[in-house]
């Protein structure tokens, strides 16, 4: 809230300068957003003296002044103001000034051609108040030539975040105590002017709702005459942000930024009958102050009478019933509502209000009286009228809370020293009374008080934190383990192995267009934001893949040809019992060239689908998969390009990954441009290496490497086209485990010399012998069993 | 004898001429093969009887070594010359390029989550993880925010239209505090009433905000120590110790300021002092100091005795602080990006400028920041 250092001083004695103002109020926890000096929008316009006023030549409503400015020659200038005259001392804005209303600058002219150097201003051209009747009229003895800012006495704004556990601060006089208790000044007794209650309230007030409205004071001023506010009263609510209205508004706004009480004041000659705190029936309608119409439940308290809703209780007031410029008997209302109840209308209603504010972090029940009276006192002074005694239906909060406070408590948790005596002046200068036995009573405002940890707050807040000094936190005992969970060691070796492979890593919105989502998982098990930023950003990925690949298609927007991107991060689906299943997941996209031309190699050459069989498997190896016991099997998935992509799996359930070229018609609906190779890791079923066991789960498996040297054997095979190599590969290994060590594919062929429906497959096998060396009859019967293994996958030598 | 002396004359000119091996062979066979005068002329010791044996022998046996000598020279000579020319031959241009390996790098981001994990891993915290979509309690009831509480409109919470069994409301994580209950509740599982922790929560949470310094999706790491006699100069040292290791810096200033979160009290929001250097923010220093100012770094406080609760402590016994920080703005604030949302945009030309090498692990010996 912002408030202006003048109308702090209405309530707090003080001569502290603007600079401890503000660091006090920081030190404190008000926080200070900003500081606005008016001044500076009042620089150029000084007090002057009107030497002489003639008819403007050529305009009946325009006089030419001379004026004088304290130096030099008296300044022509042309004025429209009734109220100029020679002799008068008003405001003069010089060319270079900007007038604030407006924002104008101000500059030497001709008006209706005559010259003029500048501007004799009104009260609401420098912001200062509404009237614009005339020029301002300063007194006979104002300084001639002095800055005008200096002699207003404009005072600098301080603009403060309230948090929400301090209600009793949305108002300066709160503000005030709180810097009081600082020791940053004293406090100055509110001054409440006097006025005579005559007379019952002639609109009866009651309340129906004693849960939702336990308190609804009240009483009817007649005879008043609404208007403008007077400057004090304009100035201050400019200095909060508030626009003036109109007297009677003003005041009771005043009442909420000055003592952070709301208040309403109806016009009396809008109501039918009695005044009642109710519970709202449901659909009941009203027209808001804003112009809005809202439709009310059963949960909401209203104010209302015989015929209709006149507030939604605590938030905002009816269209119908407020205060207008012709009002003469008004009603006032200072109630304290259910502070949850408020808050829950509110947000039904999405309806926010500065009343709201106040009413649902909790105003002080312990001012209603005061509350009431001193907006009567202030009505009846500045608008007339005759009020009539309060009625207080029902009664507020009235029980404080009571708290045994041990004041070792502060340095035990604050961590710093205070005396008892410091703590005690300290509590009772913000208005808690404490007991010789420590029993302390909460004042009714500070709702936020809940235990002993608050007074220790309020002890150390006042105190000063920058008291607290460092303290080292002890080393934990024992030997240093890792503090990093299994999950999260996978996650550190992928993200690192992959980046030293080539790729960048990028992350992405974990949430994705519905379409895009909808194209990678059933959805029924996505998980859908109710109200998302955007329709872009409204269903939590499924597949770590479109995000990745939007990045690759803005990449080629921008030109480039080779994009490498990888990413970890969770998919979203929804558990079996129905609540969030959140896999954590590798994805990585391969789009453009792999290769670029190049003077050796020629063109340039694409990713394709074995660069992502090589990336997922050298990536799944790195998170400490058994790779050489990993199988490709087909169901990559429909995002896929079907005849090339594949799973890698341990055993046939098992999934690990999947890779591949992405089907075009994924791409199509991503508006991408392909081919794009993709791999997807899914890290939650990467088998985990066995929990740390002490030293002795260091040790490797004992291994001597062999004495005698290896022989290869090359074989070339036919066999049926659609076998896949992997399976002749296996059969091949399987012949022998003994002496088979490898066995690797160096040839694929097909076409002339092989019959058709076959293709050559040629494997090179390494044979590893043990304690002797191979002898001829060794070779050949690995080799024979080798041939026959082959040909029980149908294949046959070569000849 | 003359004969063979010229002879040999003769030879070891033609060798010394021989222009290649193959004709430097011609010379070998010429002397010293089957047919060779050299050979010739040793047959003819066989004749001889032993005492012109005597005679002749030495002087044909020299010959035959001295040939043999300037052929083997020759030889490597012709050799050297051979290969040089083949060398020669074989010449490439290597101003051309050769093939590169693709560059790949770490998101700062990430780095920064290493970094983290490695500084408080000294310190004895651990690194602990939970879900992002969280149900009401664990984002708000727990951490003493109730369904009436005002602070939970300050939250921007993104809902989903699901409900819990018990009737919660679902939703996207807006803070990484939502872990230390969970992770309190499992300590409090196998030690009944709480027992000492120290930990870490680094993840992805969600605000409803999107503008020029908001992303509707940032990175926090949540701080939360829990013993018998922690208090806030803890805090202070705990976050001191830990930005100084984080900037390598031992300037580094906090100011604590009291503040107001519903899961803390006290509550303390912690500034760091700060200068400006060539347009960019340089933690270090006082904020009171000359051309300094502070910056909110981050929201902490000692935990709410009700919060202690939910998560299954005894607050009589047991008390501790917490913190919360953003990570993406700390990535910033050291490593120099000014974007946000450059965070989350994927492009490969912004990760390498700003991306980390793989080999650039944070460890505590090499030193946990990264060099530009």
């Amino acid at each position: 809230m912002k408030f202006s250092t003048t109308w702090l001083k209405d309530h707090l004695e003080t001569d502290a300068s603007l600079q401890e103002i503000v660091d006090t109020l920081n030190a404190i926890g008000l926080e200070v957003e900003g500081v606005e000096d008016p001044a500076e929008k009042l620089a150029g316009f000084t007090v002057a003296k009107v030497l002489t006023a003639k008819k403007h030549p050529d305009a009946d409503k325009l006089q030419v002044l001379t004026v004088d400015t304290g130096e030099g020659d008296p300044l022509q200038v042309v004025c429209g103001a009734p109220n100029a005259r020679a002799g008068m001392m008003g405001v003069l804005g010089q060319p270079g000034a900007v007038v604030p209303s407006n924002g104008m600058e101000l500059r030497k002219s001709a008006i209706r051609g005559v010259e003029s150097n500048g501007m004799m201003c009104s009260v609401r051209e420098l912001e200062l108040g509404e009237d614009h009747d005339g020029i301002i009229e300063l007194p006979e003895d104002a300084p001639v030539g002095y800055s005008f800012a200096d002699y207003h006495g404009s005072s600098p704004i301080i603009d403060v975040a309230i948090t929400p556990n301090r209600p009793d601060c949305m108002g300066v006089y709160g503000i005030a105590r709180d810097l009081a208790a600082a020791g940053l000044g004293t406090l100055k007794p509110i001054a409440f002017p006097e006025f005579t209650a005559e007379g019952a309230c002639p609109v009866e007030i009651r309340t129906d709702d004693p849960e939702g409205c336990p308190a609804f004071y009240g009483r009817v001023i007649k005879g008043v005459k609404n208007g403008p506010s007077p400057d004090w009263l304009v100035q201050r609510l400019k200095s909060a942000g508030q626009r003036p209205i109109s007297l009677l508004v003003d005041l009771t706004n005043y009442l909420m930024l000055a003592f952070g009480r709301p208040a309403h004041a109806y016009d009396v000659a809008k109501l039918h009958g009695a005044v009642v705190a109710r519970r709202a029936t449901k659909g009941e309608q009203v027209l808001a102050l804003n112009e809005k119409t809202y439709t009310l439940d059963e949960s909401m308290v209203v104010i209302a009478d015989d015929k209709e809703v006149h507030d939604i209780a605590g938030i905002m007031g009816g269209e119908n019933s407020g205060v207008q410029d012709d009002t003469t008997d008004v009603l006032l209302e200072i109630a304290y509502f259910d502070p949850p109840r408020i808050g829950v209308t509110g947000r039904k209603l999405g309806l926010a209000s500065d009343a709201r504010t106040r009413f649902e972090r909790g105003v002080d029940p312990a001012f209603l009286q005061e509350g009431l009276d001193l907006l009567t006192g202030l009505i009846v002074e500045l608008a007339g009228g005759q009020a009539s005694e309060a009625v207080q239906a029902g009664s507020p909060p009235s029980e404080p809370k009571v708290l045994s406070f041990d004041t070792a408590r502060t340095v035990r948790l604050g961590g710093v020293e205070v005396s008892a005596d410091e703590q005690r002046r300290i509590l009772e200068s913000l208005d808690f009374a404490v007991g010789d036995d420590w029993q302390v009573t909460c004042p009714l405002r500070r709702h936020d008080i809940e235990g002993p940890a608050d007074l220790v707050e309020e002890v150390v807040r006042i105190h000063g934190l920058d008291k607290v000094e460092s303290v080292a936190l002890p080393r934990v005992e024992g030997v240093a383990r890792p503090t990093a969970t299994a999950d999260q060691v996978v996650e550190r070796k992928l993200r690192r192995a992959a980046a030293a492979s080539g790729l960048n890593e990028a992350i992405t919105w974990s949430f994705l267009p519905e379409d895009e989502a909808a194209h990678f998982a059933d959805s029924a098990a996505l998980w859908a934001l109710a109200n998302p930023i955007s329709e872009d950003m409204k269903v939590m990925r499924p597949s770590l893949l479109p995000g990745l690949l939007n990045a690759a298609k803005r990449a080629a927007t921008r030109g480039s040809a080779s994009t490498r991107l990888f990413e970890i991060g969770r998919r979203y689906f929804r558990g079996s019992d129905g609540l969030s299943d959140e896999r954590s997941t590798l994805g990585v996209v391969l789009a453009g060239e792999k290769t670029a031309r190049s003077w050796a190699t020629g063109k340039a050459q694409m990713f394709d689908a074995y660069d992502a069989k090589a990336a997922a498997t050298q990536l799944l190896e790195a998170a400490g998969a058994p790779a050489g016991n990993l199988m490709v099997m087909g169901e990559a998935g429909s995002q896929f390009h079907p005849g090339q992509s594949g799973t890698l799996r341990l055993g046939p359930k098992k999934v690990l990954a999947r890779f591949g070229m992405v089907h075009p018609a994924t791409l199509k609906a991503l508006d991408v441009d392909g081919p794009i190779a993709a791999v997807e890791i899914f890290l939650d079923a990467i088998p985990q290496k066995k929990a740390w066991k002490g030293a002795k789960s260091f040790a490797r498996p004992s291994f001597t490497p062999p004495a005698l040297q290896s022989v290869t054997r090359d074989f070339a095979f036919l066999v049926p086209e659609a076998l896949p190599a992997a399976e002749l590969v296996r059969a091949v290994k399987g012949a022998d485990k003994a002496n088979i060590t490898d066995v690797g594919v160096f040839d694929v062929f097909a076409g002339q010399g092989v019959p058709e429906g076959r293709k050559s497959v040629a494997v090179e096998v390494t044979l590893q012998p043990a304690e002797k060396s191979y002898k001829d009859a060794d070779l050949k019967a690995i080799s024979d069993a080798i041939v026959a293994a082959a040909a029980k996958q149908g294949a046959e030598l070569r000849g | 004898m003359t004969d063979l002396t010229q002879q040999k004359n003769e030879a070891l000119t033609a060798i010394a001429g021989a222009a290649s091996l193959d004709a430097l062979d011609e010379e070998r066979v010429a002397a010293l093969g089957k047919k060779g005068w050299v050979s010739l002329a040793l047959k003819t010791l066989g004749g001889m009887s032993p005492e012109e044996r005597q005679q002749a022998a030495p002087a044909i046996q020299a010959v035959r070594a001295e040939i043999a000598e300037a052929i083997e020279l020759k030889k490597a000579q012709l050799e050297t010359a051979e290969l040089e020319a083949k060398l020669a031959s074989e010449t490439i241009d290597l101003t051309l390029p050769a093939p590169a390996q693709a560059k790949g790098s770490v998101h700062p981001v990430s780095q920064v989550m290493d970094e983290l994990a490695e500084i408080f891993a000294d310190l004895g915290f651990e690194v602990a993880t939970g879900p992002e979509i969280e149900d009401d309690w664990h984002n708000f009831t727990a951490l003493n925010m109730d369904e009436s509480h005002p602070a939970r409109a300050m939250h921007d919470t993104f809902y989903f239209p699901d409900k819990t069994a018990d009737g919660g409301e679902i939703l996207l994580r807006t803070h990484t505090s939502p872990v230390q209950i969970r992770s309190m509740q499992q300590v409090a599982k196998e030690n009944s009433g709480g027992a000492p922790m120290r930990l870490i929560a680094p993840g992805r949470v969600y605000r409803s905000d999107s503008d020029a310094t908001h992303t509707p999706m940032f990175h926090q790491v949540e701080g939360l120590v829990i013993d018998r006699n922690i208090h806030l100069g803890h805090l202070k040292w705990t976050l001191e110790t830990f930005l100084k290791a984080f900037f390598e810096r031992d300037d580094i200033v906090l100011r604590l300021r009291p503040s107001y979160f519903p899961f803390t009290e006290p509550s303390v929001e912690v500034d760091v002092g700060y200068s400006h250097e060539g347009g960019r923010r340089v933690v270090g220093g006082s904020g009171d100091d000359a051309g300094h100012d502070w910056m909110e770094l981050l929201g902490s406080g000692m935990v709410n005795a009700r919060v202690l609760e939910m998560g299954g402590f005894d607050p009589q016994v047991w008390q501790g602080f917490a913190w919360g920080l953003g990570v993406d703005r700390l990535a910033m604030l050291k490593y120099g990006m000014n974007d946000l949302r450059a965070f989350f945009d994927g492009d490969p030309r912004w990760l390498s400028h700003y991306g980390f090498s793989p080999f650039d692990q944070p460890t505590l010996s090499a030193g946990v920041g990264a060099g530009a």
